[in-house]
């Protein structure tokens, strides 16, 4: 009987754990939409920055250590996390360069800088690897992995902290959940937080404030552009390790949704960033049975919709109940 | 006698746009420290630029800047804000979802370590500034939820935490009730008296009188006049403003006879989706020939009523009839089709498409019909001509019928819009805020209008914050007070002091509900 239910209990965390490492770029990209989209600026290249950032931390790790063979081996994948951070970081620069001094229109340019990512990191892959599907011929690396120690055969909670095989989460998977808690304090909490929050609900009155509309806007867009990198950085040197054309498969429109679905708050952000991680699990798991690939490919982006029609379709249902009740003390009085 | 230093300066300040458009030249005039100065004028003559130059939202193309006697270059608001100038917007400049501190302190923030923000410090300061100042404000309400009225404290509060020495306000009564209005003169008069300039823009005739110590006065740019309120009556004062006397008022109807009532509205209830009633139990009768007043403060139903009557939204609850027919919860469409036009109360939003052209504005109502629909097509020369016989007609100051309206005053547009809804000869108007924000010129030739229709027979609806204009034009005159009616007058019955005790449910309540009790 009890033995019975710690299986289940690890069934059900071997889950939470494939969520929570599926979702980890999802959470990372959703919150740099949420900064920039409070900002006042949607940033529609989340995707397109998490690609050139996985592309730019996969080349950097692979490259370092061609370059510097005598370097210990830890410095590569770090150098690579720095250099996809770096890259993702300005692929959002430039969007914002281009929004916020040339006046280009957000969705448009951002539309734009995801299609040139994506034709960008194939084009520069095939150039340096003869591939054009992914940098498997490079040898790249991994971020490491934090394992708790002493939780060798610990049920449920072992599988919890290090996960499925006893390997640990990798070190982003951690950093997802900081950059959350940190997200969520500085938006609530700081000065910083508030000044980017009017900036983004009423420029005019933030700029008669005195506050620099511009430049927390640029903050928003930049700020958004690392977080996301983070997310695209985990897909090559985590998640994967190796760099795969259009490796992002749509996260960063997903987390787009995940911000609009979690109402703009921080932890009901990454509560829909957690939800599209779990539809990732679930088709990973229907794809281990006779299930056809393009039906699981498209669990996503249904569970999305689904999402996103049922959360409005509750809010209307509530809008009318409360109409009703209203009408009702009209009518009664 | 001591001369009070200059508080501010303009010395020939000229402000050409990039689009060629001069909003100011050769603008000149002072103010002395302590001042409360009027700025006055018609609409596009250039107020607000001044106001926006004082404040670094826009620079002068020409000519020199002075605050205290410095010569001053603000390139944005921080710089004005710096040398102790603030500015409280026409349109509200709150951010709703944060607090009433949060919004007081924003850009001046109190903090703690880590970049944090002090909010203890920030509601405290601003509960001391509101006790200094005599604006009562609760620092932890949302400004969302706070009447219009409190917002432009708030607004105030705002300016004076950043230290500013002078304060820039443009138009602030244009949202107040006659109460919010005497307390925001007493708060201005107490700073005024504490040392500090203020700067005011109106459009009203009463208030520079009650208020300022001087005015100017702006016509297409330039300055037109200047004087010490002491040296004028309101005669000098209002031909110095308009540049020629204003016709009289046009006549209330005089004929007492009852007919037949022409609209007829009975129960109006209406809920919105949050489940708040926004109105209950309104019922009106207008006769032909006949101008019913609704006075209110903004928010107390004014707007549902307009849009249920108008067919953009269905009442939860009775109806209303016109000439028997019921026209409410039909499309707006066959509601203007049965007769009813409506001027809404946002031109600018509801009223007209900024970026369209005149010509295809005023086709909105009537371009699915012939003459101006020939099988399917619009007849775009017989179109142009009637556009061109419109602006023409009610005298619209525009360069022709492909103008974008945007680009147009608001009393220009606001005469067009009117020209489009009265065009068809409607049975019934509803004319919300029909010359807010509209200058004294172009406010008197839109009442005209409505007089005119009136006399044509219509029966007209007029919703207004403007109680002056309500007391001048209206037959009878209905308060809306949260959703419902709570008192009716007849026209020369009732004053404008009277009005806004009902309008801020001061006034003793309506006993029964008698629809027809006074009419």
């Amino acid at each position: 009987m009890s033995l019975d239910l710690v299986a289940a209990g690890t069934v059900a965390t071997v889950v939470v754990a494939g969520t929570l490492r599926a979702a980890t770029p999802i959470i990372f990209a959703s919150l740099g939409g949420l900064i920039s989209e409070l900002a006042g600026c949607i940033n529609v290249a989340l995707e397109g920055v998490m690609l050139v950032a996985a592309f730019a931390g996969v080349i950097t790790s692979a490259y370092s250590a061609l370059w510097f063979p005598d370097a210990p081996l830890w410095l590569h994948p770090w150098l690579g996390c720095a250099a996809g951070l770096l890259a993702g970081t300005a692929l959002a620069g430039l969007l914002a360069v281009f929004h916020l001094e040339l006046g280009a229109d957000l969705i448009v340019a951002g539309i734009g800088l995801n299609i040139l990512a994506q034709g960008l990191t194939v084009l520069l892959m095939a150039h340096l690897t003869g591939d054009k599907g992914s940098t498997a011929s490079l040898t790249s690396f991994a971020l490491p992995n934090l394992r708790w120690p002493g939780m060798d055969g610990v049920p449920v909670l072992g599988v919890l902290l290090n996960g499925d095989g006893d390997a640990g989460h990798n070190v982003l998977v951690y950093g997802a959940l900081a950059a959350t808690g940190w997200v969520a304090w500085a938006l609530r909490h700081t000065v910083f937080g508030l000044r980017l929050r009017a900036a983004g609900e009423n420029a005019e009155a933030a700029l008669a404030a005195g506050l620099p509309v511009k430049r927390l806007r640029y903050a928003g867009l930049l700020l958004s552009g690392l977080l996301a990198s983070g997310g695209g950085v985990f897909l090559g040197m985590g998640y994967l390790t190796l760099f795969q054309a259009d490796m992002a498969a749509g996260r960063g429109y997903l987390a787009l949704a995940a911000v609009f679905l979690g109402g703009h708050r921080p932890l009901g952000t990454v509560a829909a960033a957690l939800v599209f991680g779990g539809a990732t699990v679930m088709a990973a798991r229907l794809g281990l049975l006779a299930v056809p690939a393009e039906v699981v490919f498209m669990i996503p982006p249904l569970v999305t919709i689904a999402a996103l029609v049922l959360v409005k379709q509750h809010q209307r249902l509530a809008a009318r109940r409360r109409a009703a009740a209203g009408r009702a003390t009209l009518l009664s009085s | 006698m001591t001369v009070a230093p200059l508080a501010i300066a303009l010395e020939g300040v000229e402000k050409r746009y990039p689009n060629g458009t001069l909003a100011n030249s050769g603008v000149s005039f002072a103010v002395a420290a302590g001042e409360i100065h009027a700025l006055v004028g018609e609409n596009g003559a250039g107020k607000s630029t001044v106001m926006k130059m004082l404040y670094g939202l826009e620079r002068p193309t020409a000519g020199a800047l002075r605050i205290h006697g410095r010569p001053v270059d603000f390139r944005h608001p921080g710089d004005a804000i710096a040398a102790g100038v603030g500015l409280v917007a026409q349109h509200l400049n709150l951010v709703p979802s944060l607090t009433v501190a949060e919004n007081v302190v924003l850009g001046h923030e109190p903090r703690r370590a880590g970049g944090r923000l002090d909010r203890a410090a920030a509601a405290a300061r601003v509960r001391a500034l509101a006790e200094q100042s005599g604006l009562a404000v609760d620092p932890a309400a949302t400004v969302a939820s706070l009447p219009v009225g409190v917002r432009q404290r708030v607004e105030i509060l705002k300016v004076l935490h950043r230290g500013a020495r002078i304060l820039l306000l443009d138009e602030p009564t244009a949202v107040l009730t006659p109460p919010e209005t005497a307390t925001l003169f007493a708060t201005l008069r107490q700073l005024a008296e504490a040392g500090r300039t203020i700067l005011v823009i109106t459009h009203k005739l009463d208030e520079v009188k009650a208020l300022a110590g001087g005015v100017t006065v702006l016509c297409q740019g330039r300055v037109t006049g200047s004087a010490r309120m002491a040296e004028l009556d309101e005669g000098a004062l209002s031909h110095l403003m308009v540049g020629r006397d204003l016709p009289p008022p046009p006549p209330r109807r005089t004929a007492r006879t009852r007919p037949v009532p022409r609209v007829v509205a009975r129960g109006l209830g209406y809920v919105d989706d949050d489940g708040a009633i926004r109105l209950r139990d309104v019922g009106f009768d207008v006769a032909p020939g006949e101008i019913l007043g609704i006075a209110g403060v903004e928010g107390n139903g004014q707007d549902v009523l307009a849009r249920l009557l108008s067919g953009a939204a269905i009442p939860s609850a009775g109806d209303a009839r016109l000439d028997g027919r019921v026209f409410t919860g039909l499309s707006p469409r066959a509601v203007h089709a049965l007769g009813v036009a409506v001027v809404t109360e946002d031109r600018l939003h509801d009223g007209a498409a900024p970026t369209l052209s005149i010509l295809d504005n005023l086709l909105a109502t009537r371009y699915a019909r012939p003459p101006l629909s020939r099988r399917g097509l619009i007849d775009r020369g017989t179109a142009r001509r009637w556009a061109q016989a419109v602006i023409d007609g009610f005298g619209v100051r525009a360069a022709g019928p492909d103008q974008p309206m945007g680009a147009l005053s608001g009393g220009n547009m606001q005469k067009l819009i009117l020209a489009r809804e009265i065009a068809d000869a409607p049975a019934f108007l509803v004319a919300s805020q029909p010359t807010r924000g509209v200058d004294i010129a172009a406010a008197s030739a839109l009442q005209s209008r409505l007089a005119a229709l009136r006399d044509q027979g219509a029966a007209i609806l007029l919703i207004s914050a403007d109680l002056d204009e309500l007391l001048a034009l209206s037959d009878r005159i209905a308060v809306l007070y949260r959703g419902r009616i709570v008192a009716r007058f007849a026209a020369g019955a009732v004053d404008a002091q009277t009005l806004g005790l009902h309008m801020t449910g001061l006034g003793p309540s309506l006993d029964g509900d008698d629809h027809d009790a006074v009419a």
